[in-house]
């Protein structure tokens, strides 16, 4: 049976962060990646859902760099990440929902949105 | 009846709103979490199966009270989760409730708002896998997550040991736990420490069991840097004895203690003291928790104090409350709980001594290193400014020049390092560099959610 999990091999930084030791016991919720499909748990946090199944969130506005978020608790702002409908949304204090499609580079002025 | 409005669903908002209950008052309380708890108590979604029990340790009892005693609450307040405290002007509170704006008058405020972890710069630190120390244990309790396999805590702070404990616990490879306070700091603290002996006890288990189980464990390194192209590979320390020693790992949590979320006292018109100990700008109370007209102050909020100094000051803080709104208290409830906030703040001090500030290594940090994540502002780009323009020495003023703390995190994050930077730079004392300000909004907001409700 394929591992939904595997698509992260395709990372940028091709490895998963986050290592979960607890189950969600609880209704699936599918959530995409740059177009790839993640499947996920209701309760899960955004973050946790994309942490671990990829290496990091996001691509710096300034320094380029990838970020992974920091505090985890809502307070650096380190893991805002974009939908392709064009919502912000802080990753850790966010639970996933079905259909959220995240959007892993920002979307530079001219880009069409 | 006059309403009382409690911010933040911690230890010490959840005292505060059970003793104003039994008093016969119905408080408002907003939380922006989804659960009450705080960030120590954070409660799991009910679905994980995560054996929270095991995890909060001997802290457990303590854990399941607070929860068991809010829930018993739940018709007798006004609890709003989910929303956030934006602005307060006046008597009026700005509030944001997934995504709709709305406000909330108040008679008296309680400000909970609790604490996160005190950082400083390190090369490498914004790399993909460093995170707070405080936010591992996060990712634990509230996803049920490992921040990494083979994970390294540095910093200084006595959560150090606990978080590798808890780590351990959950089938984490502990790589390394490194302290920047030498051990003599340490020892030298102990006779304030043993005034809470259990407590003291209990650090002493958390570090016999880390060396017991073969983590090395390095006091008094005199440079940390987190190393790695891309992600976290391995953390590089140089030795109380000047060795270097590089280790590999896969993620970092790092923390130099606790700092309280002072945003919106700051807002609501708090005073400020510098704190050398901390070498944190503090918001100045009395010994009950009034900061201001019809404002208290309590929890980690107020002043660092741990959970159960939270607690106690969150139901001395109702108890000033209610005192003012001339409802009568028992004098001797009042003088106990004022005795465990001093004694446990006081034990708090001990510890901030004996897992100290790196004052020293911070204000000697090297150009290159980014100083604030948000807005990628280095720490030569701070000294430069300072260098150049007409003398800005105060740290708003350098803030306004460089955009160092007023990115999306508003200091939070970069805010005490670039005090001592803006300190070493001007040569003067924290206190001289000034306070950086709190704004509206505290956390970033959608445009439209500003606008009039």
């Amino acid at each position: 049976m394929p591992d939904h999990r595997s698509g992260q091999m395709r990372d940028t930084v091709g490895r998963v962060q986050f290592h979960r030791v607890a189950q969600h016991a609880s209704r699936p919720v599918s959530i995409s990646f740059d177009g790839e499909v993640i499947a996920t748990r209701e309760g899960e946090s955004l973050l946790a859902a994309l942490l671990t199944t990829r290496g990091s969130l996001r691509q710096h506005e300034f320094d380029g760099g990838r970020r992974a978020g920091f505090c985890l608790m809502g307070a650096c702002q380190d893991c805002w990440v974009e939908l392709a409908d064009g919502r912000r949304l802080r990753a850790c204090t966010t639970l996933v929902e079905d259909g959220m499609a995240v959007v892993s580079q920002v979307r530079q002025k001219g880009d069409v949105a | 009846m006059s309403s009382v409005v409690i911010v933040g669903a911690g230890p010490a908002g959840i005292r505060a709103a059970c003793t104003l209950v039994e008093h016969g008052l119905r408080p408002i309380v907003i939380d922006e979490a989804r659960l009450a708890g705080g960030q120590g108590y954070r409660r799991p979604p009910p679905a994980l199966s995560l054996d929270i029990k095991r995890l909060m340790g001997c802290e457990y009892g303590k854990y399941e009270a607070l929860h068991r005693d809010f829930d018993a609450l739940h018709d007798k307040i006004d609890y709003r989760p989910r929303t956030l405290v934006w602005a307060i002007d006046g008597n009026m509170l700005y509030l944001i409730s997934d995504g709709r704006p709305s406000t909330q008058t108040f008679d008296k405020l309680i400000l909970a708002t609790g604490a996160m972890d005190k950082v400083a710069p390190l090369p490498g630190a914004t790399l993909p896998g460093v995170f707070t120390l405080g936010g591992a244990q996060i990712a634990l309790k509230d996803q049920g997550c490992l921040i990494g396999r083979r994970v390294a805590f540095v910093g200084s702070s006595p959560l150090l040991t606990l978080a590798a404990k808890q780590y351990r616990q959950m089938g984490a490879e502990i790589a390394l736990i490194a302290d920047t306070t030498p051990l003599k700091n340490k020892i030298r603290e102990l006779p304030t420490l043993a005034k809470s002996p259990r407590t003291l006890m209990r650090g002493i288990a958390y570090q016999a069991q880390a060396l017991a189980s073969g983590t090395p464990i390095l006091s008094g390194v005199t440079s940390i840097a987190i190393e790695g192209a891309t992600r976290v590979e391995g953390v590089r320390v140089t030795t109380a004895s000047g060795r270097e020693r590089t280790i590999a790992c896969d993620a970092v949590a790092l923390g130099y203690g606790l700092k309280p979320e002072t945003q919106l006292a700051d807002l609501a018109g708090a005073r400020f003291a510098y704190d050398a100990l901390f070498n944190l700008w503090l918001p100045v109370t009395d010994a009950d928790g009034r900061a201001a007209d019809n404002l208290y102050l309590a929890g980690d909020g107020a002043a660092i104090g741990g959970a159960d100094a939270a607690e106690a000051s969150g139901a001395l803080a109702a108890c000033a409350v209610l005192t003012d709104l001339q409802i009568a208290v028992p004098i001797s409830t009042m003088q106990g709980l004022r005795r465990t906030v001093s004694r446990l703040r006081a034990f708090q001090r001990g510890l901030a001594g004996a897992f100290a500030w790196p004052r020293h290594m911070i204000r000697q940090l090297p150009d290159d290193l980014t100083l604030c994540r948000c807005e990628d502002v280095s720490v030569g780009d701070v000294r430069t400014a300072m260098r150049r323009e007409i003398a800005p020495v105060e740290i708003n003023r350098v803030k306004a020049i460089t955009r160092c703390g007023m990115g999306r995190c508003q200091g939070r994050v970069c805010g005490p390092a670039l005090q001592e930077i803006v300190a070493e730079a001007a040569h003067c004392s924290g206190t001289a560099a000034g306070r950086l300000r709190g704004q509206a909004p505290i956390k970033p907001i959608a445009l439209a959610a500003g606008s009039e409700p």
